[in-house]
C-alpha cells in the first residue's frame, strides 16, 4: 500500500483550497492538493457576477467601508451568522481583491467621466471621479447598500480561478487530479489525512498529513435541479460526518437563487438585476416593487426567490412544458452593455435556450444554488471536535453567511478564507499539537476498510438500482425540502430518506473493474449523499421557525427567542439518523443586535437580550468619535486575525 | 422544437479502456428518442442511466464554462454540454479528443496536458513585486483590463489542440492554448517579463514557429478567442526578437 506523506493535504482544487495551499506553502510547508477534476474545472469557475469588497472607488460606492459591508452581511444572514467571522471577512475582502489584482485578475476598472447606467428601470448618467480612474470598479448586487461587487465582465470566477490556479503552478504545488478522498484517517481526536482513490487506475493510497483541509464545495447536487456543477455532491461534508466526531453546521440553510434558466437550471448572474434587469410576470408586469417597494429586484436572494414563488402561486407565472416560470428581462440594458458585461449570460441564452437576451426575455425560476451549511469550524477553520481537520469555502460553516448568503459574498469568501485558513493551518502545523506522530498502522486500517467496501460493491450486481434511488432522493429534496417547507412534508422526507439509505446498502455494480468506473463511483457516493440529505431534512424538520433561506410555512416567524442558534449535526456509527445539537448565538456580544432586515416580511419573536444589547450599543456609539474606535469598543475582532492582516485598508477618500 | 415526430437518434460512441488489454477499441451504437432541448450532456447521461452504466465521459459545469466535456462530435471538436442534438443529424458519432491521453471512452486527460504546458511556458503572471494588500491597488486603463480579459477567457478545453495540424505531428507543440497564454501575459503591463524572456519560451518549432497557419484552432475555439490575430502578432514579435535581439 502506498503512503504519501505531506505537511498539509488540501482536498479540493477550487479557489478556497488553492488559496489555502498557497498560504501554507509560503510558510515553508510541504503542501499537496487533491482534486476530483483538473483544478481549473472546479465550480469556482462558474461564479459570474463578482466579488464583494468595500473598495469604494466608484461613485455609487462612495462612503462604503467594512462597517457597511458587515451590516449588509449580517442582515443578509438574518442574524444567523457569526459576527466575528463576518467582521474578519469584511476586513479581509479588500485585501483579497487587491492581492488578486496584483496576481493577474483583470478586474474591470473605473472610467473617469460620464456613463449611462440603468437604475430602477430608468436610464441615469453617473459621473465617475477623475481621481478614481483606473481603480477597480464595482456593480450593484442584492441586499447591499452600496455598489460593491468587483467583477471582470460576468466571468469573475473564471478570472479568479485561473489566476490563483496559475499561482499554484508558479509555487510548484502539486495538484493530484482525478483523485477522490474516500475517508478521513483519524483516531477520534486527531485527523491524520485521508484514504484516496485514483479515479483513473483505481489505486487506493493513504495520504498522511499533519493538517487536512476540506475545501470541497457545497452539496447542491442532492437536489434534482441545481445551478451547481455535477461534482458538488457534498462528499467533503460526508467525509467529516462519517468520522462520527466532526460536526456539520446549519445544514438546513440552503439558498435558492432567483434566476436559473428553465429547464436546464443553469445560473444567470445576479449582475443581470444589479445592472438594471427586471423581473416580469405572465402579463409582462414588473411585480417585485409590489412586494418589496424599497429593494425591489435587489432584495436578498432568499426574499426575491420567495416573492417569485409567491407570485407564481398566485397564478402569475408563465406556463411551460417544464412548469411555471417568470421572465428576467435585460433587454433594457442594451446590446453594448450585454456584449461587454453580460457575455456569458448571452452565451448561455444562445446555446441553451436559443434566444438573444438583447431582444428576448429569459425564462427563470428559483433554483437550488448555495450551501450555507457545511463542516462546522471555529474562526480559524478548524473543527473543534477533530484536531488537524480544517475546512474552508462553501464546504465549511465558520460561519459568515448564517441562513442566507449575499450575492458576491461567496467567491469573496473563498479567497478570504483561503488567505486566513492557510495561515492558521501553518500555525497549527508548527505547533506542538500539529507535530504529534502520525500512524501508518492506522492509515493501513482505514485503507483496508475502504478496499473491503469497494470489493464488496463490485462482487455483486445488487438488488437495488443506484440511479433510481438517487432520482428518488433528488425528488424528495425538491418537493419536500425546498424553498417553502412544512412539518408534514419534512416528517415524510426524513422517513423516506432513511428508507432510501437502508436500501442503498443493497446497491451493487455490474461492471466489476475497480479502475475508471462511473457505476462504482455512484454506488459508493450514494449512501454518503443520502446521509447529507438526511442531515439537511432533519435539521429543517426540527427548526420550527423561519430564518433567511429556511422558510417554514407552519412557523413563519423568525424566532430569536428560541432559535437564535446554530444547528450541529453528527452521525454516530451504526445509527440510522444523524444526532442534532445546538449552539446558541451570544446576543450580548453582538456588534449588530437582532432587528428587522429592511426587506422581506417583518415577523420576529424577539430575543430577551436584543433590547438590552441594543441599548448598550446605542450608548457606546454615542460615546466614540470615529468608526474604528466605535467598532473596537463594540466587538473587538482584530486579535483573531493573523498579525500580517491586521492593518487598515486604504481608500481613495481617506482623510490624511 | 417545432417538429412533432420525435426522432430516434443513434449515438455511435467510441469505447475503450486502455488498461484492459483484453478488450480492443470499438464503436458501440446506442439508440435514444430525442426530447426537446436535448444536449449531448442530457443524451450521454441518459445512455449511462438507462443503457450502459459503464460509459465514461466528463461533464462538470454542464454550462459551457469549465472546459471538461470537449469531444469530437461528427468529426469536429466542441463542447458536448452545449451542443443541442437538434442541430445534428440522427446519426451522431462521438469520439474522444485526439492529442490527449485516453482515460476511458470519451474521457481524456486534458488536465495533465495543460499543467505540463503551463509549467513549460511559465504561464502565470510574473509579478514585479509582491503587492501591499493594505494599499490602493495599482491603476490600469479600463481598456487594457478588457483587452487582457478577452485573452484570459480561454477555458483550456483542448479543442484547439485536437483541431491543430502541427499538434497531430509533434507532441511537444504548445498549440494555440499555449501561444494565447503567452500573448495574454505579454500584453499585461503587470508582467515583469520582456520579449527576450518570451522568445526563450516560444521562439522555436515547439512554439510559435511550429504553427503552419492552418488555423483549425481558430475555427473550433468554443470561446471564439481571436487566436488567428494573436498567433500572428506573437509570431511577428518573436521574429523581431529573434532577428534583432
Amino acid at each position: 500500500m502506498k503512503i504519501i506523506h505531506t505537511d498539509v493535504l488540501v482536498i479540493g482544487g477550487g479557489l478556497a483550497g488553492l488559496r489555502t495551499a498557497i498560504g501554507a506553502k509560503r510558510r515553508g510547508l510541504e503542501t499537496l492538493i487533491l482534486s476530483l477534476v483538473p483544478a481549473k474545472r472546479s465550480h469556482s469557475v462558474a461564479a459570474q457576477g463578482g466579488m464583494q469588497a468595500s473598495l469604494a472607488n466608484g461613485i455609487k460606492g462612495e462612503g462604503d467601508n467594512e462597517d457597511v459591508h458587515f451590516e449588509d452581511t449580517v442582515r443578509g444572514s438574518d442574524w444567523g451568522c457569526d459576527q466575528h467571522v463576518a467582521r474578519m471577512f469584511t476586513h479581509m475582502a479588500p485585501k483579497a481583491v487587491r492581492e488578486l489584482a496584483a496576481w493577474g485578475v483583470a478586474w474591470s476598472r473605473v472610467q473617469r467621466g460620464d456613463r449611462e447606467v440603468v437604475i430602477n428601470g430608468q436610464r441615469v448618467t453617473l459621473t465617475e471621479k477623475e481621481a478614481a480612474h483606473g481603480l477597480i470598479t464595482a456593480r450593484d448586487f442584492g441586499g447591499t447598500r452600496k455598489w460593491r461587487t468587483c467583477y471582470t465582465s460576468d466571468g469573475t470566477g473564471h478570472a479568479m480561478l485561473y489566476t490563483v490556479s496559475d499561482q499554484v503552478i508558479a509555487e510548484s504545488i502539486p495538484v493530484h487530479e482525478r483523485m477522490e478522498a474516500l475517508a478521513l484517517i483519524h483516531d477520534g481526536l486527531r485527523c491524520q489525512g485521508a484514504v484516496v482513490r485514483d479515479m483513473i487506475t483505481g489505486e487506493l493510497s493513504a495520504y498522511l498529513a499533519s493538517a487536512t483541509v476540506l475545501a470541497t464545495g457545497g452539496y447542491g447536487r442532492i437536489w434534482g435541479i441545481s445551478t451547481n456543477a455535477l461534482i458538488n455532491e457534498g462528499m467533503g461534508a460526508a467525509l467529516a460526518l462519517e468520522t462520527g466526531v466532526a460536526r456539520l453546521g446549519n445544514m438546513e440553510a440552503v439558498q435558492f437563487h432567483p434566476t436559473a434558466i428553465v429547464p436546464a437550471g443553469i445560473l444567470v448572474t445576479e449582475g443581470c438585476r444589479g445592472d438594471g434587469g427586471l423581473l416580469l410576470d405572465n402579463d409582462g408586469h414588473r411585480f417585485m416593487p409590489d412586494y418589496e417597494p424599497e429593494k425591489k429586484e435587489l432584495a436578498s436572494r432568499d426574499v426575491v426567490s420567495r416573492r417569485m414563488a409567491e407570485h407564481m402561486r398566485a397564478g402569475k407565472g408563465v406556463k411551460s412544458a417544464y412548469g411555471d416560470h417568470l421572465w428576467l428581462d435585460i433587454s433594457n440594458l442594451g446590446a453594448a452593455h450585454i456584449d461587454k458585461n453580460l457575455r456569458e449570460v448571452k452565451d448561455i441564452c444562445r446555446y441553451f435556450l436559443g434566444i438573444d437576451p438583447v431582444k428576448d426575455p429569459i425564462p427563470v425560476r428559483p433554483t437550488q444554488h448555495y450551501s450555507m451549511g457545511g463542516v462546522r469550524t471555529d474562526h480559524r477553520g478548524e473543527s473543534p471536535w477533530l484536531h488537524g481537520l480544517f475546512s474552508c469555502g462553501e464546504a465549511a460553516c465558520w460561519d459568515m453567511h448564517g441562513f442566507n448568503r449575499l450575492g458576491g459574498n461567496s467567491v469573496a469568501e473563498t479567497v478570504v478564507a483561503g488567505m486566513l485558513v492557510g495561515e492558521y493551518v501553518a500555525d497549527f502545523c508548527y505547533s506542538k499539537a500539529g507535530q504529534s506522530d502520525l500512524s501508518p498502522a492506522l492509515a493501513r486500517e482505514f485503507v483496508e476498510r475502504e478496499r473491503a467496501g469497494l470489493n464488496a460493491l463490485v462482487a455483486k450486481p445488487g438488488s437495488e438500482n443506484a440511479v433510481a434511488l438517487r432520482a428518488r432522493m433528488e425528488q424528495i429534496m425538491t418537493d419536500k425540502v425546498g424553498l417553502f417547507r412544512n412539518g408534514q412534508d419534512l416528517d415524510s422526507a426524513v422517513v423516506e430518506l432513511a428508507e432510501l439509505l437502508a436500501r442503498s446498502r443493497n446497491v451493487g455494480v455490474r461492471a466489476s473493474n475497480l479502475d475508471a468506473n462511473p457505476e462504482l463511483v455512484l454506488a459508493y457516493r450514494l449512501p454518503r449523499m443520502l446521509k447529507i440529505a438526511l442531515t439537511v431534512a432533519l435539521g429543517a424538520q426540527r427548526r420550527t421557525e423561519s430564518r433567511g433561506a429556511h422558510f417554514r410555512e407552519d412557523f413563519p416567524a423568525r424566532n430569536d427567542r428560541d432559535w437564535l442558534n446554530r444547528t450541529l449535526a453528527f452521525w454516530r456509527e451504526g445509527d440510522d439518523l444523524p444526532s442534532l445539537d445546538y449552539e446558541a448565538l451570544d446576543v450580548l456580544h453582538m456588534e449588530l443586535p437582532p432587528g428587522f432586515r429592511g426587506y422581506g416580511v417583518k415577523n420576529i419573536v424577539e430575543h430577551p437580550d436584543s433590547a438590552v444589547r441594543q441599548a448598550e450599543v446605542d450608548e457606546m456609539l454615542a460615546a466614540k468619535p470615529d468608526r474604528y474606535s466605535r467598532q473596537s469598543a463594540l466587538m473587538p475582532f482584530k486579535q483573531l486575525l493573523p498579525a500580517r492582516y491586521r492593518a487598515r485598508n486604504a481608500r481613495l477618500d481617506d482623510t490624511p | 422544437m417545432s417538429s412533432n415526430a420525435a426522432r430516434t437518434l443513434t449515438f455511435n460512441v467510441f469505447r475503450h479502456n486502455p488498461r484492459d488489454s483484453a478488450t480492443p477499441p470499438r464503436v458501440v451504437a446506442y439508440s435514444l428518442e430525442e426530447t426537446p432541448g436535448m444536449t449531448l450532456f442530457i443524451a450521454l447521461t441518459r445512455i449511462r442511466e438507462t443503457l450502459d452504466p459503464s460509459l465514461s465521459f466528463d461533464f462538470v459545469c454542464r454550462a459551457g464554462v469549465c472546459g471538461s466535456c470537449a469531444m469530437v462530435v461528427n468529426g469536429r471538436p466542441g463542447l458536448a454540454c452545449r451542443t443541442l442534438t437538434a442541430q445534428l443529424p440522427a446519426e451522431i458519432r462521438l469520439f474522444p479528443l485526439p492529442g490527449f491521453e485516453l482515460i476511458a471512452d470519451l474521457s481524456v486527460n486534458t488536465g495533465k496536458w495543460m499543467r505540463g504546458m503551463s509549467e513549460r511556458l511559465q504561464a502565470w503572471l510574473h509579478m514585479q513585486e509582491e503587492p501591499d494588500v493594505d494599499a490602493l491597488e495599482a491603476r490600469m486603463e479600463p481598456a487594457m483590463a478588457e483587452a487582457i480579459y478577452e485573452l484570459d477567457r480561454c477555458i483550456e478545453c483542448g479543442c484547439c489542440i485536437s483541431g491543430c495540424g502541427t499538434a497531430q505531428m509533434r507532441t511537444d507543440f504548445v498549440g494555440a492554448v499555449g501561444m494565447n497564454k503567452i500573448a495574454r501575459f505579454r500584453l499585461d503591463p503587470r508582467d515583469a517579463r520582456d520579449d527576450a524572456d518570451f522568445f526563450d519560451l516560444v521562439g522555436d518549432d515547439t512554439g510559435v514557429f511550429g504553427c503552419m497557419s492552418l488555423l483549425g484552432c481558430h475555427d473550433v475555439c468554443p470561446k471564439q478567442l481571436p487566436l488567428q490575430t494573436q498567433i500572428a502578432y506573437l509570431r511577428r514579435g518573436m521574429a523581431r526578437q529573434g532577428l534583432l535581439g
